[in-house]
C-alpha cells in the first residue's frame, strides 16, 4: 500500500473528552512497540466500514517517547463524511484497526528561541504531543488555545494543571474571551517560532496577522487538514492503466481510485504533503483546486492536481496514471 | 582553478527593505554603504525612525560614507572602528530585540558571514535576513585540515595561514563557520600545486 505499511491495532481504550470528542488509543496486535515519533506527527487511520474504506488522518497526542500505544481525539464533525461518525458511532473497545506510521507535516523548528503555540478547538491535539516534547527538552514554550464553550474544549483543565497557568493560556468565545493576537505577535523576543492548527478562518487570520506585525513568514507555521469537500460527480479516464473512474458526490478521486485497486501515493490525504501529486494530459473543464500544496502558478498552468482534496467539473480529464 | 556548481554557495538577493517590519537593523560594511544609500527613497521618516545603522568603513575608508550614512537620520546610528566592534554591538542589539525585526547585512562576503553568525546564534532564520553582496570578492576560507581561518583571500590556491598547506578555494559554504572550505591541492604529490590565480578580487 502507497502510504507505507500498515500496522495492525487494537483499540483499547474508547474516553469521551468533551462535547463530540473522544479520545482513541491504540496498541500494536503483536503486543510490540510503536515506532516513536516527533510532536506534531500524524497517522491515517483505515476505517473499514462494511468493506467501503475510509483514510482519514488524525494528530498524535500521546507522548512521543511513549512507545506502548498511540492516542488520537476525534471530534464529531457535524457535516461528517462519514470518518469521524465511524469513529464515535461504530469504534468499540476490542476493535481491530489499522493505523500508518506517523508522518510529521507540522515539525517544530528546533532552532527556535521560543515556540508560540495558537490552538484553536480540536487543534490542540497536535499541540499536546508537542508539548511533552518541549518540556522534556526544556524548551521555552506557551500555548493560547481557543475554544468555543467550556465543555466543548477538550483537555483545558489537564493541560494548566500540567503546564501552569504561566504557560497554557484558555479563551473561551462564549465568555467573550478572545487571543489577542496582535499583542501578542509584538511582544514576542527575537527568535520566535509561531504554530497555528485550527479553523482555517483562524489559520488565515494569525498568519496573516503576523505577516503584517512584521514577522519573517519562516518563523510562522500552520497545520490544517483539508478533508475532501462534497462536489458534483464526474468522470477521469487514467491514460496509463486504461480505466474509467467516476467520482461520486462523497468520494474524493483519490478514494474513488483506491476504490478501483489502483495503488496510488498518499501520505496526508488533507493537501498538504505533495504525496499524491497527480500529472493532468488532458482537461476540458475546470479543476477545483483544494490544496495548499501546489503553487498559485502550478494550479493556473492546469497540469498537476491533488488527488486527495481537488475535484473536476466539465467534459474530460485525463490523468497520467 | 575553482569548483563551482555547489548547492551551499549563498545567493545575496539585495537589500529590499520590509515596509511592514516593526523595527530595521542595517549592519554595513564599506562599499555596503551604498546598498543602502541607494534605497534612500524607499525610506520614508516612519522607516527611519525605527531603523538602526551599524556601519564599518574597512578598505572605504575616506570615501566619507560614514557621513552619508548618518545624515539618512536614522533613530541610532553607529561607526565602529573594526568588525569585531560592530558585531558586538550587533549581538547587543539582537539580544533584547523583538519579533518584528528585520536584519539587513550587506559587505563583503566575509563580514556578511560573520554578522549572520550572530543572527542565527539569536535564533533568526537565515532565510529571513536580508543581504547584499558589496565590495570586494575576496573569500573568508576556513582551511579543512587545520580549521584555522584565513580573512580576504583573493588567490586560489592559497597558503593557508595558519598551518601553511596550499589549498584550493571550493564554493563549499559553512553558514555555521561563516567560511568557505579550503582544502589542500597537491595532497599526494607535494610540492605540485598550480600557480595561485586572482579569482576573487
Amino acid at each position: 500500500m502507497s502510504g507505507g505499511i500498515e500496522i495492525p491495532v487494537r483499540v483499547t481504550q474508547v474516553t469521551p473528552v468533551a462535547h463530540r470528542i473522544k479520545r482513541f488509543r491504540f496498541e500494536r496486535l503483536d503486543g510490540g512497540p510503536m515506532p516513536y515519533f516527533s510532536g506534531g506527527a500524524h497517522i491515517i487511520v483505515s476505517m473499514n466500514d462494511n468493506g467501503h474504506v475510509r483514510r482519514n488522518a488524525y494528530s498524535l497526542m500521546s507522548p512521543p517517547y511513549d512507545c506502548s500505544a498511540y492516542e488520537i481525539s476525534v471530534l464529531h464533525v457535524e457535516d461528517s463524511r462519514g470518518g469521524s461518525s465511524f469513529m464515535h458511532e461504530k469504534v468499540r473497545e476490542g476493535d481491530e484497526m489499522r493505523v500508518s506510521h506517523p508522518v510529521n507535516l507540522f515539525q517544530p523548528d528546533w532552532r527556535g528561541r521560543k515556540h508560540l503555540l495558537i490552538a484553536g478547538g480540536i487543534g490542540i491535539t497536535p499541540f499536546i504531543a508537542m508539548m511533552e516534547q518541549f518540556s522534556r527538552e526544556g524548551a521555552h514554550f506557551e500555548l493560547h488555545y481557543a475554544v468555543r464553550t467550556r465543555d466543548r474544549g477538550a483537555y483545558c483543565e489537564d493541560l494548566v494543571a500540567r503546564y501552569g497557568p504561566h504557560r497554557v493560556k484558555i479563551y473561551c468565545d462564549a465568555e467573550d474571551n478572545r487571543i489577542p493576537v496582535a499583542r501578542l505577535l509584538d511582544s514576542q523576543p527575537l527568535g520566535t517560532h509561531l504554530y497555528v492548527c485550527g479553523p482555517a478562518g483562524m489559520i488565515d487570520g494569525v498568519l496573516k496577522a503576523g505577516l503584517e506585525a512584521g514577522w519573517p513568514e519562516q518563523n510562522l507555521h500552520s497545520e490544517r487538514f483539508l478533508s475532501s469537500q462534497p462536489g458534483k460527480p464526474f468522470s477521469i479516464e487514467l491514460t496509463r492503466s486504461g480505466k474509467t473512474i467516476h467520482v461520486g458526490h462523497h468520494e474524493s478521486m483519490l478514494e474513488a481510485i483506491e476504490a478501483a485497486g489502483i495503488d496510488v501515493p498518499f501520505l496526508c490525504r488533507g493537501g498538504a504533503c505533495g504525496q499524491c501529486e497527480t500529472m493532468v494530459t488532458v482537461c476540458d473543464g475546470k479543476l477545483l483546486h483544494n490544496d495548499v500544496y501546489l503553487s498559485d502558478e502550478e494550479k493556473a498552468s492546469g497540469r498537476k492536481v491533488m488527488l486527495c482534496v481537488s475535484r473536476f467539473e466539465g467534459n474530460a480529464l485525463h490523468l497520467d496514471l | 582553478m575553482l569548483v563551482e556548481g555547489i548547492k551551499s554557495r549563498p545567493v545575496y538577493k539585495g537589500l529590499s527593505i520590509q515596509p511592514r517590519s516593526r523595527r530595521h537593523i542595517f549592519a554595513l560594511e564599506g562599499e555596503g554603504a551604498h546598498a543602502l544609500l541607494e534605497r534612500k527613497a524607499e525610506l520614508d521618516d516612519a522607516a527611519l525612525s525605527r531603523s538602526e545603522i551599524l556601519y564599518v568603513a574597512r578598505g572605504s575608508q575616506a570615501k566619507g560614507y560614514d557621513e552619508a550614512l548618518r545624515e539618512l537620520g536614522a533613530q541610532m546610528f553607529f561607526a565602529g572602528p573594526t568588525i569585531a566592534t560592530l558585531l558586538f554591538r550587533l549581538k547587543g542589539t539582537l539580544a533584547t530585540a523583538h519579533m518584528g525585526t528585520r536584519l539587513y547585512i550587506a559587505g563583503t562576503e566575509g563580514f556578511i558571514g560573520q554578522a549572520m553568525m550572530v543572527a542565527l546564534d539569536h535564533g533568526m532564520d537565515h532565510a529571513s535576513i536580508v543581504t547584499e553582496h558589496r565590495g570586494s570578492l575576496a573569500r573568508r576560507v576556513q582551511c579543512v585540515h587545520c580549521k584555522g581561518i584565513t580573512e580576504d583571500v583573493t588567490h586560489s590556491p592559497f597558503p593557508c595561514s595558519h598551518c601553511g598547506l596550499p589549498l584550493l578555494v571550493r564554493d563549499h559554504y559553512s553558514r555555521r563557520l561563516g567560511a568557505f572550505q579550503g582544502v589542500n591541492i597537491d595532497a599526494e604529490e607535494p610540492g605540485s600545486a598550480p600557480d595561485p590565480e586572482e579569482l576573487f578580487l
